[in-house]
């Protein structure tokens, strides 16, 4: 099975069934699979902060949410993050693919890729890298994380793309 | 006409619809009216009102979602119009209040003057469109997403009450209703 599949399967199982974000290279094969088996739980968002409400309006139906997005979106969604989801407690299991990793990618990349995680840390929320090994676990770990609060998985170049 | 007089309207007549109200006077205005565990009262992310609302209603197609939103707050996501179009959401009811202002900041004037908010919402693939406060029962009842502009007084009821329900306890209020 792909890394993607294996995604997915694992979200399954956790009750994951709403899916909105904006598109990422690194995660296009995620993107692939949302647009065309699981067109009918992915909305396209306009914006990252857009999808951050979006899923918000989710999960207080009673969803539980998946925003998938580029860490340059991180910077959009601060005040999202900060005035909606830790002010009323909202959960999201947020996937950021980390462009700019260690240094290597083009300029547009470098300086968001060096705040990362910082940048989560600084909203509070925790986060784990991906390993193309330990998708399963990792998931779970982050569902853990995600219970009443955002957490997020980073996603490097090469697992999904 | 003034923006408590299209809330209180609004909430006599909504029934069992939830209701986003976005962060401003729409908050105030409609938790001073009748609190109600299936209004989402917001008091940050400004801008997010039809987002949240577009979340709640693709989840829950069989109840009514009204976003109650002000022109300031449209404005600074007016991306997001393109998302609740695109949906087709027909249980989606978009009222905005267009007081021309940002009403808790002191009145400082937004560019909703030059702005022809309804035809952009039509542009974005809203089927329903009306205009003032007439048109409320219609909207609350069209296949949507429907969208409502009404024009209101700059301004709001001095001495209005905050938002006083702990965030998390009316999030969770709220989940319990627009969950059944």
């Amino acid at each position: 099975m792909t890394n993607a599949g294996r995604f997915f399967e694992t979200l399954d199982t956790l009750g994951y069934g709403f899916y909105t974000g904006v598109p990422c290279s690194l995660a296009k094969d995620l993107f692939k699979v949302l647009e065309t088996e699981r067109a009918d739980r992915y909305v396209p968002a306009v914006r990252e902060d857009v999808a951050i409400g979006i899923a918000a309006g989710s999960w207080l139906a009673g969803r539980k949410p998946v925003v998938i997005m580029q860490n340059s979106g991180l910077g959009v969604c601060a005040n999202a993050l900060a005035s909606l989801n830790a002010i009323y407690e909202i959960p999201a299991l947020l996937v950021v693919t980390w462009r700019g990793h260690l240094g290597k990618d083009a300029p547009e990349h470098l300086v968001m890729g060096e705040i990362t995680e910082p940048l989560l840390r600084t909203l509070g929320i925790q986060a784990l890298i991906l390993e193309a090994d330990h998708i399963e676990a990792q998931v779970c770990e982050a569902d853990r994380l995600a219970a009443a609060r955002p957490a997020a998985i980073l996603v490097r170049k090469g697992i999904f793309s | 006409m003034k923006s408590i007089e299209a809330v209180r309207a609004l909430a006599e007549r909504a029934g069992d619809a939830v209701i986003i109200a976005c962060n401003g006077l729409e908050t105030r205005e409609l938790f001073a009216t009748r609190d109600r565990p299936g209004n989402f009262y917001m008091i940050g992310s400004m801008g997010l009102a039809s987002g949240i609302g577009l979340g709640v209603a693709l989840s829950k197609p069989d109840r009514r979602v009204v976003v109650l939103d002000g022109d300031g707050n449209l404005l600074m996501a007016l991306g997001a119009l393109a998302n609740v179009g695109a949906s087709r959401a027909e249980n989606f009811t978009h009222i905005v209040l267009d007081n021309h202002a940002y009403a808790s900041t002191g009145g400082q004037l937004t560019v909703s003057g030059e702005i022809a908010l309804d035809e952009v919402a039509k542009a974005c693939g809203y089927p329903w469109i009306g205009l003032g406060l007439g048109g409320l029962d219609q909207a609350l009842r069209a296949k949507g997403p429907a969208f409502l502009l009404i024009e209101v007084e700059p301004g709001f009821v001095e001495g209005l009450p905050r938002m006083e329900i702990p965030p998390p306890a009316l999030a969770a209020r709220f989940k319990r209703e627009a969950s059944k």
